[in-house]
């Protein structure tokens, strides 16, 4: 829960306020972006995610950073499987 | 090459620990508390502990939100599900912690409809698709998580989802922080601050340790090299008879923090008078509960909670572990009774919990380095 997961953001949905489409560990995954209104990322961007939520805009450099601490700490595949598990997609 | 032997090769962590042999001074010992259970766990993952002189000592914080959990809000929260038409929900690192009658997970064999949710959004979906039933959300974590909870309690008053509530357990780090340097068997002459928390309240609420209390705190990232900067910054400082708040994670910790988030947990919770906390005893204005103007999605409004106090078990000392008073390895349950496959305390649950940390690196150490390969 401390660690957070690095996501791109590959595309804002329009009509869908707090919603973004991201790629998070492989995976495409909706995330809410309601945390991030007084900043509001773009397409391209990367994004900390704490369950499910966009918590804080990184550079790309510090994304892969941190995937490789997530990998190091063996959280990897917790990441993976708390991504794949965001339920958001089926709406 | 295994990537232990690859990081304590590279320059910048040689250079790091040679800075840390100069800074120390050898006829003096430290004690540095980690917060954050994120960096315990990287600091066993890593052995960070051997690349220091014997006299920096590294003492675990509270910073693990399952472990800090008194195990009566278990059972209440469990209490509650216990009416067939609810679903609990909760994120997968509360699954596996013991209730007096057993775990959430125990509870599902048993017939309860206990199920495991990866952000607070999926059980809001899950009430809209089961509006026949309650989905309560059992909510813990310190301000990583609480601006998410906030969020969708918000989400739940404007769509007017009515059957979902959230059972508040979110704690602060900071009346923890005091609550430690208030007690008397604590020695800690600085502070590694925790990095994510610290994205959501920046590093203005720690100013008072530095001020009144006159400790050092360096906010830092979880990477070997984040961590032993954040120790050559806070010798730094000791040796120049300084306490101030440094910011080593300044590639995502902002100074101001995340002000959506806050301003979200602002408008949806309030502090409690005082809150338990595992070990720690009660400690006042430490934990946020649900405001007024959403009492019906606030689970404790809404079901009758029993308020159960359930005293740890004697021969366990979560307690004393929690606090930095004892090692993991000195409490008597410890990789006896107690280990990760059958947890006694929810220390030896969680990874960020310093007791499943120790007994998964340091217990099994003759393991633990040959197993971490070089990412790609």
């Amino acid at each position: 829960m401390c660690l957070a997961i690095p996501a791109k953001i590959v595309e804002l949905l329009p009509g869908e306020a707090h919603h973004a489409m991201v790629e998070v560990v492989g995976v495409r995954r909706r995330v809410d972006m309601g945390l991030l209104e007084d900043d509001p990322p773009r397409e391209g961007d990367w994004v900390l995610v704490h369950v499910g939520f966009a918590m804080s805009k990184i550079s790309e450099a510090e994304a892969l950073d941190q995937i490789r601490v997530l990998t190091l700490l063996g959280e990897n595949e917790a990441a993976y499987e708390e991504a794949r598990g965001y339920n958001l997609n089926d709406s | 090459m295994k990537f232990v032997d690859e990081f304590r090769a590279s320059d910048v962590i040689e250079k790091a620990t040679a800075e840390i042999r100069r800074l120390a001074d050898p006829t003096r010992v430290y004690r540095f508390m980690e917060v954050c259970g994120g960096h315990t766990h990287a600091i066993y993952r890593f052995g960070l502990k051997d690349l220091l002189p014997p006299n920096i000592e590294l003492v675990h914080g509270p910073g693990c939100p399952v472990c800090v959990l008194p195990m009566g809000r278990i059972d209440d929260g469990l209490s509650m599900a216990k009416d067939p038409n609810v679903i609990f929900t909760a994120f997968g690192d509360m699954m596996r912690v013991p209730g007096t009658h057993g775990s959430p997970l125990e509870h599902k064999a048993r017939g309860m409809d206990v199920r495991i949710v990866y952000s607070p959004s999926d059980a809001l979906r899950l009430a809209q698709k089961n509006p026949d039933r309650h989905v309560m959300f059992f909510a813990i974590g310190f301000e990583t998580t609480a601006p998410s909870t906030a969020l969708i309690l918000m989400r739940a008053r404007q769509q007017g989802v009515r059957n979902f509530s959230v059972f508040c357990n979110h704690v602060t780090i900071i009346p923890a922080i005091r609550a430690i340097l208030d007690s008397p068997d604590m020695r800690i002459d600085a502070f590694i601050g925790p990095g994510h928390v610290s994205t959501v309240i920046g590093c203005r609420p720690y100013e008072w340790i530095a001020r009144n209390e006159g400790k050092p705190i360096v906010v830092s990232g979880f990477e070997p090299v984040d961590i032993l900067q954040s120790i050559v910054m806070l010798l730094q400082q000791l040796r120049a008879g300084e306490a101030k708040v440094e910011n080593q994670y300044k590639r995502v910790v902002p100074w101001e923090g995340n002000r959506a988030a806050l301003k979200a947990m602002a408008e949806v919770f309030e502090l409690r008078p005082y809150f338990e906390w595992r070990g720690m005893g009660f400690i006042s204005q430490s934990a946020l509960r649900i405001r007024e103007g959403y009492a019906e999605w606030d689970a404790e409004q809404r079901f009758c909670v029993p308020g159960i106090r359930v005293t740890d078990p004697k021969a366990a000392q979560c307690g004393e572990v929690l606090k930095g008073v004892l090692k993991p390895s000195q409490c008597k349950l410890f990789a006896k009774e107690c280990t990760p496959e059958t947890p006694v305390g929810a220390l030896m649950v969680s990874s960020e919990g310093s007791c499943a940390a120790y007994y998964n690196y340091e217990h099994r150490k003759t393991a633990a380095f040959t197993t971490i390969s070089v990412p790609a």
